[in-house]
């Protein structure tokens, strides 16, 4: 029998990091002061913060010992779906930590700023072309904030045009952060359901899209895994009426080289950065969430816009019908430059291939797993597939108990009871960089805990047991908030 | 290519299991109108050694690949980063990991900014600190929605025109399309805002004051904190050197409701302006208002202690529509980096770093003024302060740049058009005497 990865070890306990700490200790050296001392009134000077005293190694083991706590790509699988958790290659940090990046100074100005607004406006012609759209903006700072930048571009359109409309269109499927966005633009959100096959139907859209309606937001594929094939007629009604289309495009790792969603009637779409390009996720961010647009919406772009004239890059602000500024500076630079390093790696054919193997590792999941697990919506799978409790519904066994055992076999569970529309669900993406033989063994991992499902159903129910703690109560932390030490 | 691990005869036996007789066929699921014409337009790609020519290229067209003394700030600074820093957050269990949606695996994240939230609170003197936000531009907008939102009738935000400029644009176009107002709060010829000027301002829900604001003096936040109760609302502080709160009289006590700031000078890299580090807090009755992520520590099934994401309801995962606001990923790992240099320096060493960029500040004022500066805007200030320049400075700032890869100040003009040949200095602990003499000798008029 193959080993599955996980195993018990030694773990460390540490304690709170302010519980270490003893008066008079300081983990960093300082210069001698070169220059008087200049005391501040004493009526502007409060006390010094009460942040905890350790020496060098207090705080690298203190960290280390944390970082063995956590799981991540690095670790092992991580089929988290809907998050695209791929590889992170090593090189794209090198690229990132080079002084001329990593040390430039925002407000340096253009002329002293070259290589960095070459870099931006070199990454935004890329990202134009995998996406087939005119322009792009990489200022957004997250996947959520380039929806609000693509939402409110849709906002300033209407008012240019004259009318401000009311509501916009949201399906089932869509993300979370769909709805919140368009709220902060003051926009109600018209839920509609998806068909019976897990896709839009055209007529759906149809009834509900009038002239008070902004447009609809679609995430293509949808977080079903399925592409919405129904997506030009649905543009075309939402267009009919004078709405627009924004495009979620948290899932284009499932269809680069393949499909252009400025090609199938989409204005707006937003693409993270760490997902489909590579980034680290840092465990919660920081990300960064470019918005790409056709004509329509050029001229809507948040300011400041990098420019080409000649050879030389400038920022440029004058632009009246822009939505205005959405972050500080010009985004997470950081972010930028290992995505940019990502696509020179992989280049066109390279991400072609990441895409159609993305897609294949999904399809190969869903084949191997759908006797064990159920399979509510059985349709060709683009880069994740959905599947729910439904066969271990009679053990009394839950999606909750089948992920908290996986972590006992090492690895990290997919998404959990997300997208709504199916109950329980269980929602895999392996991502391309996934062999087929970690696959693999995933597929037997999960068929050996449907069979302790039917066997044994205690040992899902006490999982996790490998873990530095077991299940939490997340009851009691959001009853009696403790937010602080 | 080496990120994809599939052998030929891997994508066969596979293809076989999904029943399709090749790559493409996975796609027959969309329609072929849809499908693109032409591949992607880019080059191939690139080897790893290519790419370090390539990338190294484009790096060294950066001033910043010199080595280069910094006087500028105005919302990233050049401060010192401790080597254990940088070496510790490349831990890829850290940097690989997402959002600790599945506590059990992710105690590292949780109890790391658990304990980020608790030294953000010490800093400020506020109650409660989020997991973090994008940048301090945008924790500041959200702060003015939070107070716009419960300001019912009272639809105008009281901005200082000493809050960053950027700051105070990502405000408009945050609260534009509910129809909410910004207004501009004037500011006094000692470089502070004129808390005078709000007697006459009506329908505010909340006033917003940087400090020290963005000419880098420190502002009298009590008269703010009064002018907000006398009109019903909301006291929100901004910030755009965390440092200075290692020596300044902390937010919390002058009684702001709210407070967000810059964490980039906590351990984080400039990188062309982000990502940085948006420290948002708030006393415990804004507890359930705050936007994105909370941390909060549980028991588990054995009853030892840990940590989980809390509070959720007021997130868009579960109210979508009803969230308090869309953030999903903020900027986990340079909380991580900020909690990390807070336990590096410490109570100590904070206190020091802080006391010695005031020096720095203090010594390069007089002796730009030696040089034939003149104070203006003159106010006690952290470490930042402007000047008005003698008449052949803006040639000799642009020589200095590139034949001594010094920064010089930044020219004001642009941000606020009255302040023509006023230049904002920045220093820090990262610059020497020597430094300072060098500048002030080379400006000498």
């Amino acid at each position: 029998m193959i080993q599955q990865p996980g195993a018990s070890g030694l773990i460390f306990n540490e304690s709170l990091v302010w519980e270490k700490s003893r008066k008079g200790r300081c983990a960093m050296s300082l210069p001698k002061p070169d220059v008087e001392k200049s005391p501040l009134d004493a009526d502007l000077i409060g006390d010094a913060p009460n942040l905890p005293e350790l020496s060098e190694l207090d705080v690298v083991r203190h960290y280390t010992r944390l970082s063995q706590w956590n799981f991540g790509v690095d670790s092992g699988m991580y089929p988290l779906g809907s998050c695209t958790m791929k590889y992170n290659p090593k090189t794209n940090e090198v690229q990132a930590g080079r002084q001329g990046f990593a040390g430039a100074h925002p407000l340096a100005g253009d002329e002293f700023s070259q290589g960095a607004l070459a870099l931006m406006y070199q990454l935004e012609q890329s990202l134009a072309r995998i996406t087939g759209f005119q322009a792009v903006t990489l200022q957004p700072a997250a996947g959520a904030h380039g929806e609000l930048c693509g939402m409110l571009m849709i906002h300033a359109f209407h008012a240019k045009n004259g009318r401000q409309r009311a509501k916009i269109i949201i399906p089932d499927t869509a993300h979370g952060t769909n709805p919140a966005s368009a709220t902060l633009c003051g926009y109600e959100s018209v839920n509609i359901k998806s068909g019976p096959e897990g896709i839009l139907d055209p007529q759906t859209v149809a009834a509900v899209m009038d002239e008070d309606t902004a447009g609809i937001m679609v995430t293509n594929p949808n977080t079903l895994g399925l592409f919405e094939s129904n997506i030009k007629e649905i543009a075309d009604i939402v267009h009919a009426k004078g709405g627009l289309v924004y495009g979620d495009g948290a899932n284009m790792n499932a269809i680069m080289g393949i499909v252009k969603p400025g090609e199938i009637g989409i204005d707006v779409l937003h693409l993270n950065l760490h997902k489909t390009f590579s980034t680290p996720h840092g465990g919660g961010g920081p990300g960064s969430g470019p918005v790409a647009v056709g004509k329509t919406l050029e001229p809507f772009l948040p300011v400041p816009r990098v420019v080409k004239e000649l050879d030389t890059y400038r920022f440029i602000t004058d632009r009246p019908d822009s939505i205005g500024r959405i972050h500080t500076f010009y985004g997470h630079f950081g972010i930028m430059v290992r995505a940019y390093a990502y696509i020179l790696s992989m280049g066109a054919k390279g991400l072609t291939d990441a895409s159609r193997l993305a897609v294949l590792n999904a399809n190969y999941i869903k084949e191997s797993l759908k006797g064990t697990l159920n399979l509510p919506y059985d349709r060709p799978s683009m880069h994740e597939c959905v599947f729910n409790d439904e066969f271990q519904k009679e053990y009394h066994i839950t999606t909750m108990d089948m992920a908290k055992r996986l972590l006992d076999y090492g690895f990290h569970p997919p998404t959990v009871y997300f997208p709504l529309v199916v109950e329980g669900a269980f929602m895999v993406e392996p991502t391309e960089t996934e062999s087929k033989e970690d696959i693999d063994q995933f597929i037997r991992a999960v068929k050996s805990i449907a069979q302790e499902a039917k066997d044994n159903p205690e040992q899902l129910k006490k999982a996790p047991r490998l873990t530095k703690v077991t299940r939490l109560d997340e009851v009691l932390a959001a009853r009696k908030p403790c937010l602080r030490g | 290519m080496r990120y994809l691990p599939h052998t030929r005869d891997d994508i066969d036996s596979m293809l076989k299991v999904t029943g399709h007789a090749s790559l493409d066929d996975l796609f027959n699921c969309i329609p072929d109108h849809l499908k693109t014409k032409q591949g992607i337009d880019i080059p191939e790609g690139l080897s790893e050694w290519e790419l370090n020519t390539h990338m190294e290229a484009l790096a060294s067209q950066n001033i910043a690949c010199k080595t280069y003394t910094c006087f500028i700030g105005a919302g990233s600074y050049d401060h010192y980063i401790p080597a254990i820093i940088p070496y510790l957050i490349s831990r890829s269990e850290f940097m690989t990991a997402y959002t600790p949606y599945q506590p059990e695996v992710s105690q590292g994240t949780l109890q790391g900014i658990y304990e980020f939230q608790t030294m953000v609170t010490e800093l400020l003197g506020m109650d409660v600190a989020t997991a973090s936000h994008y940048d301090c531009g945008t924790a500041l907008a959200e702060a003015c929605l939070i107070a716009l939102r419960k300001g019912g009738a009272n639809r105008k935000i009281a901005v200082s025109s000493l809050v960053h400029p950027s700051h105070r644009q990502i405000i408009q176009t945050y609260i534009h399309p509910a129809g909410y107002e910004m207004v501009e709060i004037p500011y006094t010829k000692e470089g502070l805002t004129d808390a005078a000027a709000l007697e006459k301002m009506e329908g505010i829900a909340g006033i917003a004051v940087q400090s020290p604001n963005v000419f880098g003096n420190i502002e009298n936040l009590k008269a703010f904190k009064t002018a907000a109760d006398a009109k019903n609302s909301l006291f929100i502080v901004s910030f755009t050197e965390a440092l200075a709160y290692g020596l300044l009289k902390n937010p919390g006590s002058f009684g702001a409701d709210l407070v967000a700031g810059e964490g980039q000078s906590l351990g984080i890299a400039k990188s062309f302006g982000g990502p940085g580090l948006g420290l948002l807090a708030g006393t415990q009755k804004q507890m359930r208002n705050l936007p994105g992520r909370l941390i909060g520590k549980t028991k588990d099934a054995n009853g030892a202690d840990g940590f989980v994401l809390t509070l959720a309801t007021r997130e868009q995962h579960i109210r979508r529509e009803k969230a308090s606001s869309n953030i999903c990923s903020n900027n986990g790992l340079n909380a991580m980096t900020a909690a990390m240099y807070l336990a590096t320096v410490g109570k100590t060493g904070i206190r020091e770093i802080a006391q010695q960029n005031h020096d720095k500040a203090v010594y390069l004022k007089k002796c730009l003024t030696a040089s034939g500066f003149e104070p203006i805007l003159d106010s006690p200030f952290f470490n930042e302060f402007v000047m008005k320049a003698p008449q052949s400075f803006a040639e000799k700032r642009k020589h200095l740049i590139q034949n001594n890869c010094i920064f010089a100040g930044l020219d004001l003009e642009p941000y606020y058009p009255e302040l023509k040949g006023h230049y904002l200095f920045c220093a820090t602990e990262t610059v020497s005497k020597k430094d300072m003499d060098h500048l002030a000798k080379e400006v000498k008029s």
